[in-house]
């Protein structure tokens, strides 16, 4: 549960992405270089307090979506594009700048919050577990998300967008905003997941995250999210997200050979998106639609 | 429809500008080293595969779609083919349509999901690209294959009437390729599709066949690049040229290749391979690090965009 947090929060802020008919796979670019300069200050000046460490990568993170946002409304070129191409120049400049050095050493209390559990329970063997901060976090984060999806008119505007942009566009919405806002929120989610990230590994690497785009996209297409956009639920994301962590874990306990944790995770993906797309198929022939 | 024509010229353009200053530019930089014989000699034996790979990105972009599977296509008919010379023993020739045939059994499916399920391409490319190179990793367990026989590095390293055998192959796949796009009805039909498929679909065309031959011939075109790959490098593994992915879609859309579908021709990715081998030796040659080049070819790739749609935005 508690190393599926960084997991389970970028998926969020992806199904919202998703939801509004675009994908982001520059996340990884955004979180790494949120939590690296997040790094950078704590160790350089040593700042005593959490929440100063926890405020820094979130605007860096907003920033970085909103560029995204620009970027994707003023070209109209499709979002993968330029999420991939953002995801080199964020990632690239970063390593340029950092020369992947690993950041460690950091200050007591940001050592201390990490192992800050909510609940504490001890196993009969006496070793304590519990629930975690951050899957506390990443469940706030899930209803947050529901919320603003379900009862705030920006969601409804979003769902509206991705499922039919060009109706929304007549309708007189807003489009830039909802993308700002949708592209923000991933960029948001995706500085407090660096955070979260840094937390749980107690260094940075700089190159922990990138690569791990698919596994997000992946959780979030099984979470139900139609790559259509238009569709899609936090309760399915959270679903999604511990139903992977359930096969590797699985896959971990059989003993199977990492490289099938790639067969099984590539043949998933593809199954999820066949049926989603199967069932679009059948709901556009009951409505008649070419 | 005159418009339309000239913001084209005015595209390939702004890619002659774009072209001539990177050239002028590290061509200072370099203090003319760029286009000495060496690099250029260097450049031959690069650029066909990045051309090569470029070419099978191209088509399913030409309709609107994306192949994201392509270099775990390569690398997967690399690594069966390896696996066919080195343990099986098989002769060359059939080691090579071995892996070739395996690029095209995963091609079947992918073309299927898209083309009839109508599983949107990113997503379908996405999974099965996990999936291929998830096959390729069980099969090499991680490790490197080397050790082809002689007569298969020719085609990696040899050279036919002094020309560079890779940049022969780069240049048959061309061909090949300008043909089918613009001297057959398969290539009519492609571009057709891009611009608009119920139209096309409502024209009596097969939309879904073409899609699926599409994505059959992207992939052959990647399992190529893949043999070219293992020859050259006389090894095969399940990640090799993974940074290709971007550079492709960025070679395309450079070269004039819209990314919605529909418009863009052979000769300008040719073109935009060019630079951007050209850009990469370069930077090399300046000893600059390989992830600021990816940073630029992001930016370069949006520049271009940007471009193109400040010239395009008064129709739009």
């Amino acid at each position: 549960m508690r190393n599926n947090s960084f997991l389970g929060i970028v998926a969020l802020g992806e199904l919202v992405v998703l939801i509004s008919g675009g994908i982001d796979v520059s996340f990884t670019a955004i979180a790494t270089v949120a939590q690296y300069i997040m790094g950078v200050i704590i160790t350089k000046y040593m700042v005593e307090s959490v929440l100063l460490a926890f405020l820094i990568p979130i605007p860096i993170g907003i920033a970085l979506g909103a560029f995204n946002a620009f970027l994707v409304n003023r070209t109209r070129v499709h979002p993968v594009i330029i999420t991939i191409s953002n995801l080199n120049v964020f990632y690239g400049f970063l390593m340029v700048v950092s020369k992947g050095k690993w950041i460690y050493g950091f200050p007591g209390p940001f050592r201390d919050f990490a192992r800050l559990k909510v609940l504490t329970l001890v196993s009969e063997k006496g070793v304590d577990y519990g629930l975690s901060i951050f899957t506390v976090v990443w469940f706030l984060i899930a209803f947050g998300t529901w919320v603003i999806l379900r009862y705030l008119p920006i969601g409804r505007k979003i769902y509206a967008l991705g499922g039919n942009s060009e109706a929304a566009r007549r309708a007189g919405f807003n489009i830039f905003r909802i993308q700002l806002f949708v592209y923000c929120y991933m960029g948001f989610l995706a500085g407090l997941a660096g955070f979260v990230h840094a937390e749980l590994n107690q260094m940075i690497q700089p190159n922990a995250i990138v690569g791990r785009e698919l596994d997000v996209i992946a959780a979030a297409i099984l979470g139900g999210a139609s790559i259509f956009g238009g569709a899609g639920s936090p309760l399915g994301v959270v679903l999604g997200v511990l139903f992977i962590a359930f096969i590797k874990n699985g896959l971990i306990l059989m003993k199977a050979s990492a490289y099938w944790h790639q067969v099984i995770m590539g043949l998933i993906i593809v199954l999820a998106a066949t049926l989603s797309a199967y069932q679009q198929n059948l709901e556009r022939k009951r409505r008649g639609r070419v | 429809m005159k418009l339309a024509r000239g913001r084209r010229e005015m595209q390939s353009l702004v890619l002659v500008a774009v072209v001539t200053f990177l050239i002028v530019l590290l061509g200072i930089l370099t203090r003319g080293r760029l286009l000495g014989f060496d690099s250029l000699q260097s450049i031959a034996f690069q650029l066909p595969l990045l051309g090569i790979l470029t070419l099978a990105q191209m088509t399913p972009m030409l309709t609107g779609g994306i192949d994201l599977s392509i270099i775990a296509t390569a690398n997967l008919c690399g690594v069966i083919a390896a696996i066919g010379m080195t343990r099986i023993g098989l002769s060359v020739p059939l080691a090579m349509i071995l892996g070739l045939a395996f690029a095209l059994l995963f091609a079947v499916l992918k073309g299927f999901l898209i083309a009839w399920v109508s599983v949107p391409a990113i997503i379908a490319t996405l999974g099965l690209m996990i999936f291929t190179e998830g096959v390729s990793l069980v099969l090499t367990r991680g490790y490197v294959i080397a050790g082809f026989p002689n007569s298969f590095l020719f085609l990696g390293n040899g050279a036919l009437f002094g020309i560079p055998m890779p940049f022969v192959v780069f240049f048959a796949c061309a061909l090949f390729l300008y043909l089918l796009l613009a001297r057959t009805r398969f290539g009519t039909y492609v571009y057709l599709l891009g611009s608009n498929p119920t139209a096309t679909l409502f024209a009596g065309v097969n939309n879904a066949l073409v899609l699926f031959k599409t994505y059959l011939l992207s992939s052959f075109l990647s399992g190529i690049a893949g043999l070219v790959m293992i020859s050259r490098f006389n090894a095969a593994q399940a990640d090799y040229g993974e940074s290709y992915l971007l550079l492709t879609v960025l070679a395309c859309v450079l070269g004039g290749v819209d990314p919605a579908g529909g418009f863009g021709r052979l000769p300008g990715v040719v073109v935009s391979i060019v630079v951007l081998q050209i850009v990469a030796t370069g930077f090399n040659l300046l000893g600059l690090s390989s992830h600021l080049a990816s940073a630029l070819w992001g930016l370069i790739l949006l520049g271009v965009i940007a471009i193109n749609r400040m010239i395009g935005g008064a129709e739009a």
